[in-house]
């Protein structure tokens, strides 16, 4: 709770930062190879959250698995 | 039942798109999975249909189902087997405004024992000239426990999940990503058909069983950390690890590494290895001293010290059908994956001619296949 607060204060942070314009180091004509689809975190969500759900209903551990680039919810 | 607590966890951490400045293309993706280890046997197919309006709306439903038969070693030593069906829907809203995506989402999962609902919350934003994306999201669950046979029984868990995801474009060639997580849970955190066991010398086996009992709350907190990157010759190689830590004083640790490799336009290859430990949580234990031992008892395979490994292989092969003309694009992939599970503290108590305590330990391995359409349009 108390981190997750600290989380959101470290986002405001980063967000007001980028009032005072940083230079992209990476040029948008130099984005090919991470915009290719074999770069994607996670090509195929359906299939993912499933293998994910397999884990977490045998493991203790659970969470942080990062975006699965959906936006769905789904499992 | 844990089946489908497992569930409402794993698809509340999921909504947060990766580039947070475009929303996901139109999509529908049919799947039909199989899980096969440990007696148990779980198969049903999922699908999931999204659709983008005016290039700043997208809506998003979902369909899963698990057919469940399950001879698991906790089911034949301490009950019977049995078979259930598991079946959740889930709708979901994105908004995009400018860099940044609001989403909801919400689904519900219900079982003859089990009722889930689960609602998110979730914006994303892009900075640093597009190469940072930060999400930020909340989620709550009720879940309503009852036991078959048991009419007199009824609880419920609260759940409130808060996320933060940082993708982050570190080169021409490489993308890092950050996730911390913190899963709170409040109610009947246990399994109300699963039972400890305690030393008895008055059983002809040496020991009896009781019913687990766990605490009402459970705090838990994940940080990973994931690095993908492009090789020279049109292939990615992935490596991510995670640590886990509860009050329940489970600590886990989880690493992957991962391979994809494109071959002309149409075929996709995966491959993978992924590894887990976790230690024990405080009151978990093979076998109790007596009878109602301490405050809480557990006997959960799940709770036990224990590692795992998985090696995975995917192949996808991407076409176009005249005779689907209304997709843009469609793919056709199998992904199969060989699990083992391996426990240090859970004995198999299925074996004979062992003194109590000296039994084996448990192990078993595990075959999981997904086979899926996915089509573009």
């Amino acid at each position: 709770m108390r981190a997750a607060r600290s989380a959101a204060l470290l986002l405001l942070a980063a967000a007001a930062c980028g009032c005072s314009r940083v230079e992209p180091w990476v040029k948008p004509y130099e984005r090919e190879n991470i915009a290719d689809p074999i770069m994607a975190w996670d090509r195929d969500p359906v299939s993912s959250s499933y293998i994910r759900h397999v884990y977490e209903a045998r493991e203790g551990a659970r969470g942080a698995l990062g975006a699965s680039g959906g936006g769905c919810g789904c499992n | 039942m844990q089946l489908i607590r497992a569930t409402i966890i794993t698809l509340a951490l999921l909504p947060l798109p990766a580039a947070a400045a475009v929303l996901p293309d139109d999509r529908a993706d049919l799947m039909y999975h199989y899980y096969d280890g440990g007696g148990v046997t779980i198969d049903g197919p999922s699908v999931l249909v999204r659709k983008k309006f005016a290039e700043k709306y997208a809506a998003s439903a979902s369909y899963y189902v698990d057919m469940i038969s399950s001879a698991s070693i906790d089911v034949i030593t301490t009950a019977s087997p049995y078979t259930e069906e598991r079946t959740q829907y889930g709708v979901g809203f994105e908004y995009l405004r400018n860099k940044v995506t609001y989403s909801a989402t919400f689904s519900n999962s219900s079982e003859n024992d089990y009722e889930a609902d689960t609602a998110t919350l979730a914006i994303s934003q892009d900075m640093f000239g597009d190469l940072t994306s930060v999400s930020l999201f909340f989620t709550r669950g009720w879940d309503d426990v009852t036991r078959r046979g048991d009419a007199t029984f009824a609880d419920e868990i609260d759940r409130r999940i808060y996320g933060v995801d940082i993708s982050q474009v570190a080169t021409k060639n490489m993308v890092l990503g950050l996730s911390y997580e913190t899963i709170t849970e409040e109610g009947f955190l246990n399994n109300p058909y699963r039972q400890v066991r305690y030393v008895d010398p008055d059983a002809a086996v040496g020991y009896s069983f009781e019913p687990e009992r766990y605490p009402r709350t459970r705090t838990g907190n994940a940080l990973s950390l994931r690095a993908r990157y492009f090789l020279p010759y049109r292939a990615a190689i992935q490596g991510d690890y995670r640590f886990y830590t509860d009050t329940w004083d489970i600590l886990a640790h989880t690493a992957e590494v991962s391979y994809t490799h494109p071959l002309d336009e149409e075929w996709t290859f995966d491959v993978r290895y992924r590894f887990y430990t976790q230690d024990a949580a405080e009151f978990y234990s093979d076998l109790f001293p007596r009878s109602d031992f301490q405050n809480f008892l557990a006997r959960d395979k799940e709770l036990s010290a224990m590692t795992s490994h998985t090696l995975g292989f995917g192949v996808a092969y991407e076409f176009k059908s005249p005779r689907m003309s209304f997709l843009s694009r469609s793919s056709l992939s199998l992904r199969y994956d060989r699990m083992r599970f391996e426990y240090d503290d859970f004995r198999d108590i299925s074996t004979t001619g062992f003194a109590p305590g000296t039994e084996p330990f448990y192990s078993f391995d595990a075959d999981v296949i997904r086979f899926f359409f996915s089509g573009w349009f």
